[in-house]
């Protein structure tokens, strides 16, 4: 059954069995708005779903269940026994079709006609003038109880087991791939006469005329967080496990290890199930994109057809909670800005409907998605030129990119090209929200795209953030683990023949692995281990990516179940690492990122994601770290920032110590020549004249100078300021633009407008002072 | 202000007397096996098992670029908890909770340079000596720990 089915049978039923014992708390206290409004909300919620999924009578029916209902809320009617009963009419009858939709997937043949007429009728008079309108369909849902002929779509079901069946089966009946869904149709296949029924002759709806149908016995809702508390104890339990089996294997105890084997597999039995109560195809979100990308298709004039592939695809479900923005700023973006109108398709000798192709696939322990379009592509030069414009990248940085790092720009933040902010894309949400999200996760993205043909996402994400089966090796004396969905195999070459067995290509060792070369790397040289004695040659085979590499290691250990744990955030910008675990001894082991190692070992050539990834860090810094400024007070009586970052100190000389060597102005420092500059000297003049006369006396006045030291060590430089006002820490955006030289732009600090100094300029006008200091 | 004092949990390098809000640490334990971690950055000394957490260690000497000891004292962890997670300091050796006033602070002279600058926040003028306060959160922000893999690496 739909998913979607599936949960308004749940939530409805759910709501239905509240609303009985509202009913009768109404009937008691008939004026109590509050249960009126609630019992309202129930019925409306009802009667909105079942529109939305095509359920005609079952709509037809709360729609005038909830006329007369929300006129009771609002205090027009005031309820009595007949709507009381009229009510409890419809609720029956609601939980009838409900059973029928469980069953059929449509909500009947029968109207409930006579029903809606009563409920109208005590809507217009307020009561029903006689009992007859009213008793008759009290009894009207009989009918549908019997056990209707009526195949489910899911035909080719045979089982006999009613309740997690339809569920599977239904998946793969949907419709593959509806362009447009047509929530319609469901309605009208039901409607037909219906062919024979399966062998299932143990109708559920007739061994529950009263309580509950199936589905709501057969499923329960469970809290997230539970399923999460749930998932941390197996992890533990299987740590546990892993420590009283390495224990046992040490004693010589057969009931002890007999027990300890059952716990073993006990608990891989709980752990496999856990897990699969997380896991949900990956349709559950993707099932409302053809919607999606057809309204947006048609607001923007164009022809959007969405292909799917592989929505079986199961993953854990907060994975699958995190990538539903990431997707669907995706999709959008792909027909927003991607597939072109159909006028330009057509001269560009293209079938006017642009198409969309979502895929989804498990490969190396990881999800893979795809979103493609066959759309304009992605312009690196046009990206190039944005990024210019707005500054993220330097002209010398942007001339020796190659166009797939320019295309990469995209995910830089403060990057979107849309020219025109469209209420579809361009609302400050953009790809570099999208790669953040994904890489919360652990996953990455990146894309390809063609110039006239099309662009596609690639986003690879971890299955579950558990438990994973993974070989352990040591070497330099320490252990690591390495996710076996990367192992290939492993090879062991005996002292004998270790000297013959790697040979070099110019000084490149690779193995001859059945005929083919295969590329060497040492894990000891790599992670800069102290290489441990041993005297044959381990190499394990592994799998990164497209590529294929031996990892020579000490020793080869065992195979294990680990549960994988997140490494802090400094440690994550070390690439050979995925998590750590904890061993069967208690200790700590790393677990190795095999493409990180390939990537370290420079296996996979495109080092052009670490040249991004650093180019955005730079730009996430510069965009949105926390600054330290400096505040000083600027001739002219004015504010200016100054970035703490590149100052080395800050100091206050007496001015008589100002000595003077040639032009400029120097002081002992520190056994060292300190040149020093004026501030009014850096920034061009805009004094006025009173001001002029104010600033002189007030110099004059303080024997004692403040100076801001910029520098290293060995060349400083000092700016002599007149007063530090204030320190300060935030988040700052430049708000204008600079008006005058030694100026970077204008900023609010403190609810003051406040120039930020250009350090970078100013360290480039006193350059030749630096090389005199250092001469002295 | 509405307490004027504050209790801190002090530990020592060498005989440098540092503390830090007793709020934030989580608690001070023994020396434990560190596995370390190729490649990270030199004040993380490695990982290690806090009752089934991974607690990533850092390594207070060389943090402060005080010279790393002839190895004859094993580090004492000092756990905290912050809002960058959770975090294990080594330290020589671990000093009492004092509760002390919160008018003997100064702030740190201005010829306290680099990184030590960012870190301590002040001294409060015991008798005898100096306690250092020092900055947790910023202690463990990424970029403090990152900067020095950049200087080192120079």
């Amino acid at each position: 059954m739909d998913e979607i089915i599936k949960e308004f049978l749940t939530e409805s039923l759910e709501g239905l069995d509240q609303l009985d014992t509202k009913f009768v708390a109404l009937e008691q206290n008939p004026n109590d708005r509050d249960t009126l409004a609630s019992i309202f909300r129930t019925v409306h919620t009802i009667k909105g779903t079942c529109g939305f999924l095509g359920f005609g009578h079952l709509e037809k029916l709360t729609h005038a269940g909830e006329n007369l209902l929300s006129l009771l809320r609002d205090g027009k009617l005031s309820f009595n026994q007949d709507m009381a009963s009229a009510l409890l009419a419809m609720l029956d009858a609601v939980r009838t079709m409900l059973t029928e939709v469980e069953r059929t997937e449509g909500d009947g043949e029968e109207s409930y006609a006579g029903l809606i007429e009563t409920l109208h009728l005590l809507k217009e008079v307020g009561v029903a003038k006689s009992a007859p309108p009213v008793t008759p369909f009290l009894l009207a849902p009989a009918p549908p109880l019997e056990p209707e002929p009526v195949v489910p779509p899911a035909a080719t079901n045979l089982s006999s087991d009613p309740a997690p069946e339809p569920f599977l089966t239904t998946l793969t009946a949907l419709p593959e791939s509806a362009p447009q869904p047509e929530p319609a149709t469901k309605s009208t296949v039901s409607r037909e006469p219906a062919p024979t029924p399966p062998e299932r002759p143990a109708a559920p709806p007739a061994s529950s005329p009263a309580g509950s149908p199936a589905i709501a016995e057969s499923s329960i809702r469970v809290d997230v967080p539970l399923l999460d508390k749930l998932m941390n104890l197996v992890g533990e339990l299987v740590l546990a496990r892993n420590q009283i089996l390495e224990y046992t294997l040490l004693q010589e105890n057969p009931p002890l290890q007999a027990a300890s084997q059952r716990l073993n597999l006990i608990t891989s039995e709980l752990q496999e199930g856990i897990m699969r109560t997380r896991m949900q195809p990956i349709n559950n979100i993707w099932a409302k994109f053809p919607r999606v990308v057809r309204d947006l298709a048609v607001s923007c004039g164009k022809q959007v057809r969405v292909d799917m592939e592989g929505k079986e695809t199961e993953l854990d479900k907060s994975l699958i909670e995190a990538m539903k923005d990431p997707l669907t700023h995706l999709v959008r973006n792909a027909v927003d800005h991607g597939v072109e109108l159909p006028a330009s398709r057509r001269s560009a000798g293209k079938p006017e409907e642009g198409c969309l192709l979502m895929r989804a696939y498990h490969e190396g322990g990881q999800v893979h998605i795809e979103i493609s379009d066959d759309g304009a592509g992605i312009n690196p030069v046009k990206l190039r030129n944005k990024a210019l414009e707005k500054g993220l990248i330097t002209p010398e940085r942007a001339a020796a990119m190659s166009d797939q790092d320019l295309r990469r720009l995209i995910f830089l933040a403060g990057f979107s090209t849309a020219e025109k902010i469209t209420n579809i894309s361009g609302r400050g949400v953009g790809m570099d929200v999208v790669k953040t999200n994904i890489e919360k996760i652990g996953g990455v993205i990146d894309l390809e795209s063609e110039l006239g043909r099309g662009s596609t996402f690639k986003i690879r994400i971890p299955l579950t953030l558990a438990i994973v089966p993974a070989l352990i090796i040591t070497s330099g004396g320490e252990r690591f683990a390495i996710p076996q969905v990367n192992l290939l195999e492993l090879i062991r070459i005996n002292e004998e023949q270790r000297g013959a067995a790697i040979e070099y290509v110019h000084s490149n060792p690779v193995y001859r692995l059945r005929g083919k070369l295969l590329p060497i790397v040492h894990i000891n040289r790599e992670l800069e281990l102290t290489p441990g004695r041993s005297n044959a040659v381990n190499i394990v085979v592994l799998q990164a990516g497209q590529h294929q590499f031996g990892l020579v290691v000490d020793q080869i250990n065992d195979t294990q179940e680990i549960v994988v744990k997140p490494l802090d955030k400094v440690l994550q910008d070390v690439p050979v690492f995925a998590g750590a675990t904890i061993m069967g001894d208690g200790r700590v082991a790393l677990i190795l990122d095999v493409l990180g190692v390939a990537q370290q070992a420079r296996i996979l050539n495109d080092s052009h994601d670490h040249n991004v990834a650093a180019q955005q860090h730079e730009a996430r810094d510069r965009a949105g770290e926390r600054q330290t400024l400096l505040l000083v007070r600027s001739p002219g009586n004015g504010r200016l920032a100054i970035p703490l970052a590149p100052v080395s100190r800050l100091e206050e000389f007496p001015s008589d110590q100002v000595e003077s060597a040639g032009e400029v102005d120097v002081i002992q420092y520190r056994g060292q020549i300190l040149p020093l500059v004026r501030l009014q000297d850096i920034l061009s003049e805009r004094r006025t004249l009173d001001r002029l006369a104010h600033d002189e006396a007030e110099v004059s006045a303080s024997n004692l100078l403040q100076v801001i030291v910029f520098g290293d060590g060995i060349r400083r430089v000092g700016l002599a300021v007149d007063e530090i006002i204030d320190i300060v820490q935030d988040i700052f955006e430049i708000k204008g633009r600079s008006t005058r030289n030694g100026v970077a732009g204008t900023l609010v600090i403190q609810g003051r407008v406040t120039e930020l100094f250009d350090v970078q300029g100013f360290l480039r006008q006193v350059a030749p002072l630096l090389t005199l200091a250092e001469e002295a | 202000m509405a307490d004027l004092r504050r209790q801190f949990c002090t530990f020592f390098l060498d005989d440098r007397f540092f503390g830090v809000d007793v709020e934030k640490v989580q608690e001070v334990i023994r020396y434990q096996i560190i596995t370390p971690v190729p490649l990270a950055p030199p004040v993380v000394r490695g990982l290690i098992n806090l009752r089934g957490q991974i607690v990533t260690a850092i390594d207070l000497r060389r943090l402060l670029q005080v010279e790393d000891t002839l190895a004859d004292r094993l580090p004492i962890n000092i756990v905290f908890q912050t809002w960058q997670g959770i975090f294990s300091l080594l330290v020589d050796r671990i000093g009492d909770v004092l509760e002390v006033d919160q008018s003997c602070f100064e702030h740190p002279p201005d010829t306290l340079e680099g990184i030590a600058r960012e870190l301590i926040q002040g001294a409060y003028k015991l008798q005898g000596r100096l306690l250092l306060l020092l900055n947790v959160e910023k202690l463990f922000s990424p970029a403090i720990l990152n900067r020095q893999r950049r200087t080192a690496s120079h």
